[in-house]
Formats: structure tokens, sequence, C-alpha cells
């Protein structure tokens, strides 16, 4: 049952990523495929904006919702996001600052990194940092600690966000407003697969490794321990694979909600809680749930854009009420 | 001070864990043999979860000496700890999401290596402990399906699927039904003489404590002010030093030691 929920979950996956690059403004055929007969805009149209697109759609869907289970398990928690620990606010808050003081790395935008783009990730990793020093003050590595440090963090930052856009002009708390929605407008090239790649895959593989670990934690600290898990260790392990994730893809795509919270939930109803089979089925439906909002938001108003972000909070919140009301508990259990 | 002999299982030598400027443990000696089921009782807030815990190594940060089977604890590496020693942690009412045979699959980690998945090997394990815990027959159901008792069960099936010589409970008993008390008591002997696993278990019911074990270590402050014969403890001044209440102590029709009944207020 399971091998075939996540053999189905795989194929569904290809299929989205395939059909994807051929929707949009320019419509083209998928007889050119085979035809051969594709002119010179639509192959660059192909090639250097719809692939890049839908391969960093997937891969901060994936890199997104893997984070988020493993929060959700780590700190035995179903409303743990990959934004909880505050990485999302200090990536924002690097972005902010980085509009507000209109500062530009003329040296970076060679090979093709935007400016903002290096602020947030600076962001990113500074919080990243803060939390994880927050946590080490006290004996050990407790997970309330780190939360509540992420949680407080994630908060004075989200008022300095707040402050920066309240000073700003017109046009900047335009820039900003429109960053923190998070969206993939700006992925234009293959250079933003390649930063976005090494965080993902990395982070991905590090949390894979580590299901039997996931089950374990999920059951709690204490008895991880006894069966024999270095605890602190893991779950240093996990901190770090899954907020690296989340900072290399919040720096490109700004914090695109919902994807973290929700598509955990739902593999949990489809294939169970077991880490073992979920993170698979996590990484496939996360990658492929973004890549369809994706383009859901550059057609659905067409010639104009929507912000990715608002589509996944347009999805995602009622279903995350309908499983939180009208479903029993059991699934959301992290 | 005797050195420890060959077939201690447990040996912990001058022991002290504080939390803050709390001293939990003060100076705790205590040696356990293979085979042995030892019971540690003691009024709340006398250390005798922590001891556990330190012996498991699940809280660290303590100071003294502990040996687990000759050697000592910070020669252990977690995974190895798990093959000698599980744990049954006291019920805390968390249950994760897990079915009962995936739940005791785990117990089976300190086996497995990261990219493995579980074996032949470890399946037999499982079937045999869900059996001899008489929890085979809810092996699908998920964990929070289940009652207290028959979850205490799981607990220990899976600490039973560790293959570990010794095993840790912190109250096996406490919330259980009559039957399940009964059962659960029957499953630790059986451990215990049948299987050889030495078994040290955390209670507050001394006459269970009394009537299974081998030996009573008493806790108060966090020192041992009782360690001795399960007969030695039924008197009623020793009870009276430890629990600082008084106790009332008839002779069972069936057991050679003294059990404990309610007392009646005037």
């Amino acid at each position: 049952m399971k091998p075939f929920i996540l053999l189905t979950l795989f194929i569904l996956a290809v299929l989205v990523i395939a059909v994807a690059p051929f929707c949009g403004i320019e419509h083209i055929p998928y007889s050119t495929l085979w035809t051969g007969e594709l002119d010179r805009p639509q192959a660059d149209i192909l090639w250097k904006i719809r692939i890049p697109r839908v391969a960093v759609a997937f891969l901060a869907g994936s890199a997104l919702a893997v984070s988020g289970m493993a929060f959700q398990a780590m700190f035995r928690n179903p409303l743990a996001t990959p934004f909880t620990l505050g990485i999302a606010s200090g990536a924002s808050l690097g972005a902010v600052v980085c509009i507000h003081t209109g500062w530009t790395f003329t040296y970076l935008h060679r090979f093709g990194i935007s400016s903002v783009s290096v602020c947030a990730l600076g962001g990113a990793m500074a919080t990243i940092l803060l939390v994880y020093g927050l946590t080490r003050v006290k004996r050990g590595f407790s997970t309330t600690t780190m939360l509540l440090a992420g949680v407080a963090v994630s908060f004075f930052f989200s008022s300095v966000i707040l402050l920066l856009q309240y000073l700003s002009d017109f046009t900047r708390t335009f820039r900003m407003l429109r960053w923190v929605m998070g969206g993939l407008e700006n992925v234009v090239d293959f250079h933003d697969v390649l930063s976005v790649a090494p965080f993902v895959v990395a982070g991905c593989l590090i949390v894979l490794y580590l299901t039997h670990e996931l089950n374990l934690l999920a059951t709690g600290d204490e008895l991880a321990a006894s069966r024999g898990v270095e605890v602190d260790r893991v779950k240093k392990a996990l901190f770090f694979a899954a907020s690296l994730m989340v900072g290399g893809v919040v720096a490109i795509c700004g914090p695109i909600g919902f994807v973290g919270l929700m598509a955990p939930h739902i593999c949990r109803l489809l294939i169970g809680p077991d880490h073992r089979w979920l993170s698979v089925a996590t990484l496939l439906f996360g990658g492929m749930f973004l890549v369809l909002c994706d383009t859901l938001a550059r057609t659905i108003i067409a010639p104009t854009e929507l912000p990715v972000g608002i589509i996944t909070a347009l999805l995602g919140g009622p279903f995350f009420l309908w499983l939180l009301l009208g479903r029993t508990p059991k699934p959301l259990a992290a | 001070m005797h050195p420890p002999a060959d077939n201690t299982a447990v040996d912990i030598r001058d022991l002290c864990f504080s939390i803050g400027v709390n001293e939990i443990l003060r100076d705790v000696s205590l040696s356990v043999e293979q085979g042995r089921y030892v019971a540690i009782v003691g009024p709340n807030g006398a250390g005798k979860t922590t001891l556990l815990k330190c012996i498991d190594r699940i809280l660290t940060g303590w100071t003294g000496r502990i040996e687990v089977f000759g050697r000592p604890l910070h020669r252990y590496s977690q995974r190895e700890l798990a093959r000698r020693i599980s744990y049954v942690p006291q019920a805390d009412g968390h249950v994760s999401p897990f079915t009962v045979e995936q739940f005791v699959l785990m117990g089976r980690y300190p086996y497995l290596s990261p990219l493995t998945t579980v074996g032949r090997e470890d399946r037999q394990v499982v079937r045999r402990v869900l059996e001899q815990t008489g929890t085979a027959e809810f092996a699908d159901r998920p964990l929070e399906t289940l009652s207290g008792g028959e979850r205490q069960k799981v607990f220990i099936a899976a600490a039973l699927a560790q293959g570990a010589e010794v095993l840790l409970l912190d109250e096996p008993t406490t919330f259980l039904d009559y039957r399940h008390q009964a059962d659960i008591r029957r499953l630790l002997a059986e451990a215990n003489k049948a299987s050889g696993i030495t078994v040290v278990a955390v209670t507050h019911d001394l006459n269970h404590a009394v009537l299974e074990s081998d030996r009573v270590v008493a806790m108060r402050n966090g020192t041992v002010m009782f360690d001795g014969r399960p007969d030695e403890i039924m008197n009623t001044d020793v009870l009276r030093r430890i629990y600082d209440t008084p106790f009332t102590l008839v002779d069972h029709p069936r057991a050679t030691v003294p059990v404990i009944v309610p007392q009646v207020r005037d």
C-alpha cells in the first residue's frame, strides 16, 4: 500500500513537472518537443524562464515541506512550520534592510545574484546562529528553549520590519511588502536553480538519513535517548539541515507560507506517521504542490502574476481548518 | 568500600546530580548484580526517577561514577548502552502517533545502521515480544486507541525488543487497574526469572515491591536510606523513618513477608 502511494506521488510529481513549463501566457505546444519546431523566443522562454522557475518551485516546495516535517517531529508540535524558528523573519529583515538602505552589490550581479537575496540569506544565517546560540545558553539542546528563542527572535524581527516599512517611502514600502509575500517571479535564470539546489539537496539528504531518529524523537526525547539516539547531536543536525535549507529557499523566494505547515500533514493522512515513508512522500508532495500553485499564480490573472504565497495560503488556510476541525485530531499529531 | 563483583550489572559510586542549586542526588552508591529484581521506593521527590535517568544517560551532567557491566558509562555510545539497558518511562499522557507494531519495532533502533531497514531478525524479535507481552492481538492499532494498561504493556514490549540485559522501569503499575497490575507484575517476573533480565523498578507500591523483588532500596532526599532484603524493610520503625508517617503491617497468608494495610483514621 505504502509503496503504491509513493509511486503514485512520484508519477504525479513527474507529470506536474513535465506539464508546468508549457503552461503560461505564451502557450508553447507540446508537439514542438518532437517536431523540433521551437522558434527562438519560445525556446528562450522555455529554457531560460519556465524550466528554471519550475525547478526552483519544486526545490523550494520540497525544502519547505521537509523542514516543516522535521520541525513538527522534533518539537512534537503539529503547528511547527519552517518559519517557527524565525528564519523567515530574519531573511525578511535582511531583505527589508537592503531595500530600505538601497544597498547594491554590483559585483554579485555578474553572477546573477541579487543584492536583496544576499541580504536575505545573511539575515537567515544570522538568525540561525542567534537561535542556536540562545538555545545553547542552557545546558544541553532543549527543544523548548529552542522553540521559545525562535519565536521570540521571530517577533522581534517582525517589529523591526514594521518599523523599517513605516520609515520607508512609498515605493520602497511597496517593494518590501511584495518581498514579504513571497513568490518566484524573480527566478529568471538557471543561476537561481544553482544557488538554491545545494541547500535543498544537502538539507534533504541529511533529513532523509535521519528518518529512524525522527520517528524516535516524535515519541519524545527521553524515550529516544533510551533507545540509543544521540539526542542532542541528532537535534543539532536536524536544526542546521532544516534551517539552512529554509534560509537558502527564503533568500530567493521570500517566505512562501503554508507549504511547510500543510504538506507534511497531508502526507501523514496519506501514508501514516512513519518518517521512513513520510519524508519521501513529503518531499514529492511539497515540491509538486508548489509547482502547481506557482503555475496557477502565473496564469490565473495573466498577463499579471499573483504572488504564489497568496495561492498557497488561499488553498492551505481552509484546508488546514478542515483538518483541524473536521477530522479527529489524530492525523495532526506530529 | 568493596570492589564490584564480576557479575555486577550496574555499579554506582558517589553519584551527585543537581539542577541549579537544588541537589537531586547526593552521594548515591548502589550496586546491582545481574539477574536481580531490585525495587526502588521512597517518598516523592526522593530522586528515584532521576537515578534511573542518570543510569540510562537520559540525564547528563552528574558527577561520580557509573559503571555498566564493568565499563564506565562515558565509554559507551548511546547505541551500545541501549543494547545493555532499556527504560520504560513514567506514563506522561503524551501518545505518539504510531501503531503498536511500529512503536515496538523502534525498539530495534540500536541494532540498525542509518540506511538499513528493519530485517527479518528484527521482525522475529518483535513478533516474540508482542506474544510474550500479550500485545500481539492489537499490533496494528494506533497507540492512542489503547487503554493505559495495554499501553504500558506495549512500552514494556518495546523495551524488551531492545534485547537489553537490564530493564529500568519508572512506576510501571501506577494508574493501572488490578488486572493490568497483575499482568505487568507477571510479565516482569517472567522476564526476570525466565530470561534472566535484571529488573530495577521504581514504585510507590511497597506491597508489590516486597512481594516481587529480592532487594529493596529506599531513597529519601537524594540519598539511599535503606538497602536490604524485603523482609527487613517491612518494619514499622524503618518505614516510619523513610516516609514520616505511621504504618500498620499484617502477615500475608501466603507470603513470607508482612504487608501494609491502609491506616484507619480515628
